[in-house]
C-alpha cells in the first residue's frame, strides 16, 4: 500500500509529516468548507433561487462584479506602466516603489478602509476637491472601485514582473530591424508575449476583488441596493439570524471564485505547454 | 549609425516616454498606495500626541491588542508546524495526488473572509451542525474567543508551507541523504541540514502570516459579532470608527500601519537575503560546469 503510494526515498518520515498535513488541512479546511456546500445542497431549489435572485442580492452582485471588473482593468493599465517602469528602467526611487507595491498585502484591511475613506469621502483630503466636480468618490460605485483597485494592484505588477524580465530582446530588435516602430513592436511582439501574464494577474486582481470586504465596506456607505457589496450582505443577513440566505449567497460567490481559480490554472498550463512547444 | 546604437534605440523607450511612465508610476502609486498610509498618521495626530496617547491607553484599546496578540499567537504557530510539515511531505517524496494536495493548501486564499467567517458560524453557531451539543456542554466558540482564533488559523493557512514548498523542492534531496549516510536520524538531519537552508524562506511565510493574523477584519468580525470583548485590533477600529471616534480609530490603526510597515521592510529584506542564498546555491554549480 505504502509502496504504491510513493516511490522509494530513503529519508525518513514521509507517513508521519502527509498523515499530519491529510489530517490538519481537513481539520482546518476540507471539513468547514464541505459543510458550506452541504448545506446549500440540501436547501430546497426555490428557497436557494429565490434567496439568490431577491432584488437586494442582484444589484449587490452587478456591483462587486461590475466594480471588481472596473478595478482589475485600471490595474492592468496602470499595473503595466508601473511593472514595465520598474523592470525597464532605472530611475532615483525604483527599489522604494517596487517594495511600495506591496503595500496592499502589508496594510490591515480595515486600515485601509478608513484611509481611503478619509482622502475620498465628501468632506476629505481629495474629496473635497472632486466632490464639487461631480466626481462622487465615496458612497458610490466609484468609491467601491477605487477601494478594489487599491488592493488589486500588487497581483498584476508582481505577475507581470517576472514575464518582463524574461522578454527576449533580440525579438524586439528584430521587429526594429524589420522596420517596425517602437509601437507596432509593443502592439505586436511585447504584449503578445507577455499576455498570459497580463490576463493572470488580471484575473487574480479580479478574484481577489470578488471576495474584499474590509477595505470596501467604509468607503462603499452601504446603502441599500446601490452601494452594497456581496459580502457585506451575507454579514448583514448573519446579523439577523438568516444563515440559509448567508449560505445561498456565499456558495454562489464560492464556486465564482473557485472557477477563476480554475481559470487561472487553465491559463498557467496553456502557457507552459506553449513554452515547452516553442522550446 | 553604428550596430549597437541601433539594437539600443531597437529596446529603449525614448527619454520623454520613460519621464511619462516613471511620473505616472509615482503618481498612481503615491495617491492609491502611500497616501492611505500619510492619512492614517496625519489623522491620528491630528488632535496631538495627548489625545493619541490617552487613546491608545483605553483599557478596551489594551484588550484589543490582548486579543490579536492571542489570536496571532496561536495561528501563527500552528501553520508554521504545518507548513514545514507538509512541505517536508511533498518536497522530499514522490507520490500520487501531490498536486492536488497543493491546490487545496491554497484553498483558504481562494475564499473571500466573510465567507471564511461563515463556515465556522455553520459548524459552530447555535443553528450550526454542533451548535446544540456545545450549547449542552455550555461551550462558547461564536462569538468568543474560540472562534476568532480559529477564523485566523484558517486565513493565514497557506502562509508558510506556500513559501518552503518550492524552496524545499528547489533545493532536492542530496544534502539530507548525505547526513543520512553519514549516520545522522531524522530529526538531527532536519535541525542540521534542512532548517538552517530554509531558514530566511521560513522567515519570510512567518512574517507574512503574522501581519495577516494581526491584520484579518472580515474573517473575524463574522465570528466576533460585534460584542466588546471579542474586538482584535481591526475590529476595535471598526468599533470606534462607527461611533464617530475617528481620531481614536485611526490612532488605533496606527499601530497596525506601523505592523504593515515593519512587514514590508522585513519582506523586503528578505527576499533581498533569498536572492543571495539562490545566488550562493547557483554559483557552486555554476563553477563544476
Amino acid at each position: 500500500m505504502r509502496l504504491a503510494l510513493k516511490k522509494h526515498s530513503v529519508l525518513p518520515g514521509f507517513g508521519m509529516t502527509l498523515g499530519y498535513t491529510v489530517l490538519y488541512l481537513s481539520l482546518i479546511v476540507l471539513i468547514p468548507l464541505s459543510v458550506l456546500m452541504a448545506r446549500t445542497a440540501t436547501m430546497p431549489l426555490a428557497e436557494f433561487w429565490n434567496t439568490v435572485t431577491a432584488p437586494r442580492v442582484l444589484a449587490a452582485f452587478r456591483l462587486t462584479i461590475g466594480a471588481s471588473l472596473a478595478g482589475a482593468l485600471i490595474n492592468a493599465a496602470f499595473g503595466f506602466v508601473v511593472a514595465w517602469s520598474l523592470v525597464r528602467y532605472r530611475f532615483p526611487g525604483r527599489k522604494l516603489l517596487d517594495a511600495v507595491v506591496d503595500m496592499p498585502f502589508a496594510l490591515p484591511t480595515a486600515v485601509s478602509g478608513i484611509a481611503l475613506t478619509a482622502i475620498f469621502a465628501e468632506t476629505g483630503w481629495l474629496g473635497q476637491f472632486l466632490f464639487p466636480l461631480g466626481i462622487k468618490t465615496a458612497i458610490s460605485p466609484l468609491g467601491v472601485t477605487i477601494a478594489l483597485t487599491f488592493i488589486g494592484l500588487p497581483f498584476v505588477v508582481r505577475t507581470l514582473q517576472p514575464a518582463l524580465e524574461e522578454l527576449d530582446a533580440e525579438m524586439e530588435e528584430a521587429a526594429a530591424s524589420l522596420g517596425a516602430n517602437r509601437w507596432q513592436t509593443f502592439w505586436r511582439v511585447i504584449l503578445p508575449t507577455v499576455l498570459p501574464a497580463l490576463l493572470t494577474g488580471f484575473a487574480l486582481a479580479f478574484a481577489r476583488a470578488l471576495g474584499e470586504y474590509g477595505s470596501v465596506v467604509f468607503i462603499a456607505g452601504n446603502k441599500q441596493l446601490q452601494t452594497e457589496i456581496t459580502s457585506l450582505l451575507i454579514m448583514i443577513k448573519l446579523d439577523q439570524y438568516d444563515y440559509a440566505g448567508a449560505t445561498a449567497i456565499a456558495s454562489v460567490m464560492l464556486v465564482a471564485s473557485f472557477a477563476i481559480l480554475l481559470a487561472i490554472n487553465a491559463l498557467q498550463w496553456w502557457v507552459a505547454r506553449g513554452r515547452l512547444e516553442g522550446a | 549609425m553604428s550596430a549597437t546604437a541601433k539594437s539600443r534605440r531597437a529596446t529603449n523607450d525614448p527619454l520623454w516616454l520613460r519621464i511619462v511612465l516613471i511620473g505616472i508610476s509615482f503618481a498612481f502609486v503615491g495617491v492609491l498606495l502611500v497616501l492611505p498610509l500619510v492619512v492614517v498618521f496625519t489623522e491620528a495626530l491630528r488632535h496631538g500626541l495627548g489625545t493619541y496617547l490617552t487613546s491608545l491607553r483605553q483599557p478596551a484599546a489594551w484588550q484589543a491588542i490582548k486579543l490579536t496578540l492571542i489570536a496571532a499567537g496561536i495561528s501563527v504557530p500552528l501553520n508554521l508546524v504545518f507548513g514545514v510539515t507538509a512541505s517536508w511531505a511533498i518536497a522530499k517524496f514522490d507520490f500520487r495526488g501531490k498536486s492536488l494536495l497543493i491546490t487545496l493548501i491554497d484553498l483558504p486564499f481562494a475564499v473571500s473572509p466573510v465567507i471564511s467567517g461563515l463556515i465556522y458560524m455553520l459548524l459552530f453557531g447555535m443553528q450550526g451542525l454542533f451548535g446544540k451539543t456545545l450549547a449542552a456542554w455550555d461551550i462558547e466558540i461564536i462569538f468568543a474567543i474560540p472562534g476568532v482564533v480559529l477564523a485566523t488559523v484558517f486565513v493565514t493557512f497557506p502562509f508558510v508551507a506556500r513559501e518552503l514548498i518550492p524552496l524545499m523542492q528547489e533545493q532536492g534531496n542530496e544534502e539530507e541523504q548525505a547526513a543520512l549516510s553519514l549516520g545522522a536520524s531524522g530529526w538531527q538531519t532536519f535541525w542540521r541540514v534542512t532548517l538552517p537552508n530554509i531558514k530566511w524562506g521560513l522567515l519570510y511565510g512567518v512574517i507574512l502570516c503574522n501581519a495577516r493574523a494581526m491584520g484579518e477584519f472580515g474573517a473575524v468580525s463574522v465570528v466576533a459579532g460585534h460584542r466588546d470583548r471579542t474586538n482584535t485590533v481591526p475590529l476595535y477600529v471598526e468599533a470606534l470608527y462607527n461611533e464617530f471616534n475617528a481620531p481614536a480609530a485611526f490612532a488605533m490603526a496606527s499601530i497596525l500601519a506601523l505592523l504593515g510597515l515593519v512587514t514590508l521592510a522585513a519582506k523586503t529584506y528578505l527576499e533581498w537575503k533569498l536572492q543571495n542564498q539562490f545566488r550562493e546555491t547557483l554559483e557552486p554549480a555554476a563553477a563544476e560546469v
